[in-house]
């Protein structure tokens, strides 16, 4: 897969899937401690969310950097915008921001923080 | 190779003079740090930003021979 391809990937998911999560392993089985993080958040959240292992394709995982201009996995993105890391999205969840955002964005989510 | 909480605080002071950078090594193994960073000059800006500025400062290595440095990003109050 080529960077262009790799961006098209990226372009389509964003957009097919309200809440993606770029990420090492998967949502089961996350094979990063930063990733497992974002999982817990949004699992926590009640949100559903798609994700794509970027160990699985070494474009990806260069693509998704190039992408966002961020050179870390996971990355998070809401109806097609980059959200952030686990940093940022730690620190969203922690003061309620992130629940703000997806309500804003209008994406379901079940569980309260 | 690894780098020191040293060399991380050096790096982003160099780009961000004003900053207040405290690194703390979490693991102790000079390979999983947490950074502090609070700087007047992420005023106005969003977290996505800030982080960028610092990744920035540290030149590439972020994802690299950094690949486990928490970041987090303030204004001074």
């Amino acid at each position: 897969m080529s960077e262009t391809a790799a961006n098209a990937r990226i372009e389509r998911e964003i957009t097919a899937n309200p809440v993606m999560l770029y990420m090492k392993g998967t949502a089961m089985f996350p094979q990063c401690g930063f990733s497992a993080r974002v999982v817990q958040i949004l699992t926590h959240l009640g949100v559903k969310f798609a994700t794509a292992n970027v160990l699985e394709d070494a474009d990806l995982r260069d693509g998704i950097k190039n992408f966002s201009q961020w050179p870390t996995i996971p990355q998070l993105y809401v109806k097609g915008e980059f959200v952030g890391g686990c940093d940022i999205i730690t620190e969203m969840f922690q003061s309620g921001e992130l629940e703000t955002l997806l309500a804003e964005k209008g994406v379901e989510h079940t569980a309260q923080a | 190779m690894p780098m020191s909480a040293t060399e991380i605080e050096t790096l982003i002071r160099t780009a961000l003079p004003d900053a207040h950078v405290s690194v703390e090594d979490l693991a102790g193994d000079g390979d999983h740090y947490a950074a502090r960073i609070v700087s007047e000059s992420f005023r106005g800006r969003s977290r996505i930003q800030q982080h960028q500025m610092v990744f920035s400062a540290l030149g590439g290595r972020m994802g690299g021979a950094l690949h486990a440095l928490a970041l987090q990003t303030s204004i001074p109050e």
